[in-house]
């Protein structure tokens, strides 16, 4: 697939962001167009989260330029994302335990009746929504505590999935799945590539991303290393720049 | 729609073998509610046949409930302060200076600077208006702290502790100021109560609304499809609530006022007491306000955004954050309203004490924050209801009285309270875990 003459519908440029002394994200440039997927890879700690945590709003970045659709991007809280159409799907899942599944979904954006807030057709919603995603989700009344990795799992996506996103971030969706669930979120990622949206996909399983991916940049300590067509390289060139942090020769050019 | 036939299968497989948890599930009690109703039940019976029935009668049922206001509309602020994972030590200081600043308003400074006479509607009506911004001001200060500048909530309220018990003295010298304006005295008690007209009609609009509000509440979940409990035990449960209404109207309504009372009311308007008239209580204005701030504190609490969003943060503030709620501005307006509860509480209890003294108020923290975990208010922050905040304080001033009129003396009492508090949380936590509940 090629990209060219198409403006990308996400473009960070030079972005560092630092914690203290550490440079957790050094000078990186990685852009995205609608309908690819494009990989994040690297160790832990080489600073993937932090990055796309400056497109969600999470982070606010020390330098650089963020573009959406080819236009300068003030993106200063997860409010500022949302209105960009940007969903991401946190590592952490970033979950309010307490809650339900309905209440977690819309968190922020509740459905609203007469002024108040209105449980009961969050619920529906919610039901029809995991009724795609994850059909043996049943425990719609209980917190999110009560829910097994994977049930949680399905509730984050499905909050990102929900809203008509453009833009999707996933960190790491599939690190508390099982191999069923995982082929299901892989079908997903399929179906809304389809669509036209736009995936940034980190994940440490290599298979995943040569599988999903059209391209993939690979980080190490903060630093982009480089950026791969995925059907250009091979596991293992893409497991080298991951571990000796730079390009294997024949793709350096 | 194929998730909603088998949610009903489920629960039609179930039905055979309906354990106590499963019943309980269907007609959606809250266990915890449950027990502190059993509770509550067993110290009323307790005492009424300790007293030999006077524990029971109208008049300590009223005295009660008008000694529970104060503690009990804190107590629904504290809910949200600790849902939050914050604490407010200072409400017990808050409420003094809110009483101190209430106090001298309507005494000195509204009748010197306005040329004001007592029993003006205008010392009244600014007098509230300026103590309730007051308190929601100093609450409001608080939560900047704790919010924006991120200082530990313990920290600034147990400053604030320091702080306003003695702005509170240095703004009235150190002496009692007794209320001069008779109007203020109405959010005493006795002092002001509906009557018995007023209180039934009260009783009456209360029962519609309740069974409005049930039966609004399951036609909408039934216009989305889902399973609603039985007919049955949606009336049962109606037919309890509109019960507790009424007999606790009718119960009040049957404490008269004593002829001796009547006598000066009537001279106080230069008439005379006509032969065989009598009079009852009824409601409160104070325990109709704890009331109203109940029902409305449970609204925002599960129906609203702002209560949606408290629990969030309560939940996991960096799921609230990145969900886009402004964390730190919800943390203002929390201590905002705690604030602006305390300044009403102060208004209440310094009507009811009929001044101001400079004590009013102390060690009222530490009630508050009982009351709220009593009512199942969890430390860790997430977890909490306003109804359980009020059964928590109405439970220990029940305790509290009985206790009293058996001849308990108070340092004793005190001991009691404090272990109620801990064997309360205790046998939550060992319910918890028996019913595999993690949080
Ligand atoms: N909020 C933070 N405060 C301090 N250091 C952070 C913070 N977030 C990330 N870091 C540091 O930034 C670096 C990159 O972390 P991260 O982006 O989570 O890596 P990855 O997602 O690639 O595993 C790490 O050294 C981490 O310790
Ligand atoms: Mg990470």
């Amino acid at each position: 697939m090629s990209n060219e003459g198409k403006t990308p519908l996400v473009e960070m440029r030079d972005i560092s962001i630092a914690f203290g002394g550490i440079k957790a994200v050094d000078h990186v440039t990685v852009d995205l167009y609608p309908g690819e997927v494009v990989g994040l890879l690297g160790h832990n700690g080489a600073g993937k989260t932090t990055l796309i945590k400056c497109l969600s709003g999470a982070y606010h970045k020390d330098a650089g330029e963020i573009h959406v659709n080819g236009e300068r991007a003030e993106i200063n809280n997860p409010r500022d994302a949302r209105d960009y159409n940007i969903e991401t799907i946190y590592q952490t899942l970033a979950l309010s335990d307490n809650l339900d599944a309905a209440s977690n979904l819309f968190l922020g954006r509740e459905l609203m009746r007469n002024g108040l807030v209105d449980d009961a057709k969050m619920e529906a919603e919610t039901r029809k929504i995991m009724g795609r995603l994850n059909p043996n989700f049943k425990k719609f009344n209980d917190p999110v505590s009560a829910l097994s990795g994977g049930q949680r799992q399905s509730v984050a996506i499905a909050r990102a999935v929900y809203f008509d996103a453009k833009i999707l971030i996933m960190d790491e969706p599939t690190a508390a799945l099982g191999p069923h669930e995982t082929q299901m979120v892989a079908d997903l990622i399929q179906e809304l590539k389809a669509q036209g949206i736009g995936i940034f996909l980190i994940d440490h399983d290599i298979h995943n991303v040569m599988q999903l991916c059209d391209r993939a940049n690979v980080m190490k300590n903060g630093k982009l290393v480089g950026t791969v067509n995925v059907n250009e390289v091979t596991d293992d060139d893409i497991l080298g720049m991951i571990i000796l942090g730079k390009k294997p020769e024949h793709l350096a050019a | 729609m194929s998730d909603i036939k088998d949610n009903s299968a489920a629960s039609s497989d179930m039905e055979p073998t309906l354990t106590k948890r499963s019943l309980l599930d269907t007609l959606e009690i809250d266990v915890r509610l449950l027990g502190m109703l059993a509770a509550f039940l067993a110290i009323v019976v307790i005492f009424t046949i300790w007293t030999g029935g006077v524990f029971i009668r109208p008049r300590n049922i009223f005295n009660i409930t008008v000694q529970t206001v104060p503690v009990a509309i804190m107590a629904c602020g504290m809910v949200f302060v600790i849902v939050m994972r914050h604490i407010d030590l200072s409400v017990g200081s808050l409420l003094a200076t809110c009483s101190a600043v209430m106090a001298m308003m309507q005494a000195y400074w509204l009748p010197s600077l306005f040329g004001l006479e007592y029993g003006n509607p205008f010392i009244l009506i600014l007098t509230i208006l300026i103590g309730l911004t007051v308190g929601t001001t100093m609450g409001a200060a608080t939560g900047w702290l704790v919010g924006y500048q991120l200082i530990p909530s313990f920290i600034v309220t147990l400053g604030g502790l320091f702080i306003w018990r003695n702005v509170n003295w240095f703004a009235t010298n150190g002496q009692s100021v007794s209320l001069r304006d008779p109007n203020l005295l109405m959010f005493g008690g006795t002092e002001g109560v509906l009557g018995a007209t007023a209180s039934y009609s009260v009783g009456i609009a209360a029962s519609i609304a309740a069974v409005y509000v049930i039966f609004a509440s399951r036609k909408n979940k039934l216009s989305h499809g889902f399973v609603v409990k039985p007919m049955w035990a949606e009336g049962a449960l109606t037919a309890i609530i509109v019960g507790t209404i009424m007999l606790f109207v009718h119960w009040l309504s049957l404490y008269e006022i004593p002829k001796g009372k009547l006598r000066r009311m009537f001279e106080a308007r230069g008439e005379v007491v006509p032969e065989g008239y009598t009079a009852v209580h009824g409601l409160p204005i104070s325990v109709l306000i704890l009331i109203l701030v109940a029902v409305v504190m449970t609204v925002v609490a599960s129906k609203t955004r702002f209560g949606r969003y408290i629990f969030a943060t309560g939940g996991n503030p960096d799921s609230a954050d990145l969900s886009g709620i402004n964390t730190r501005w919800l943390t203002v307006k929390v201590f905002a309203l705690m604030g602006f509860l305390c300044a009403l509480a102060a208004l209440i209890a310094q009507a009811r004490l009929q001044s101001h003294g400079n004590d009013i108020g102390m060690l009222e923290e530490l009630r508050v924050i009982a009351a709220a975990v009593i009512g199942g208010t969890a430390l860790a922050g997430g977890v909490g209801t306003i109804y359980g905040a009020v059964l928590g304080a109405l439970i220990m001033q029940s305790l509290q009285s009985g206790m009293a009129m058996v001849g308990v003396d108070t340092p004793f009492q005190n001991i009691v309270v404090g272990l109620v508090l801990i064997t309360a949380v205790w046998v939550d936590i060992i319910y918890r875990k028996r019913m595999g509940i993690t949080k």
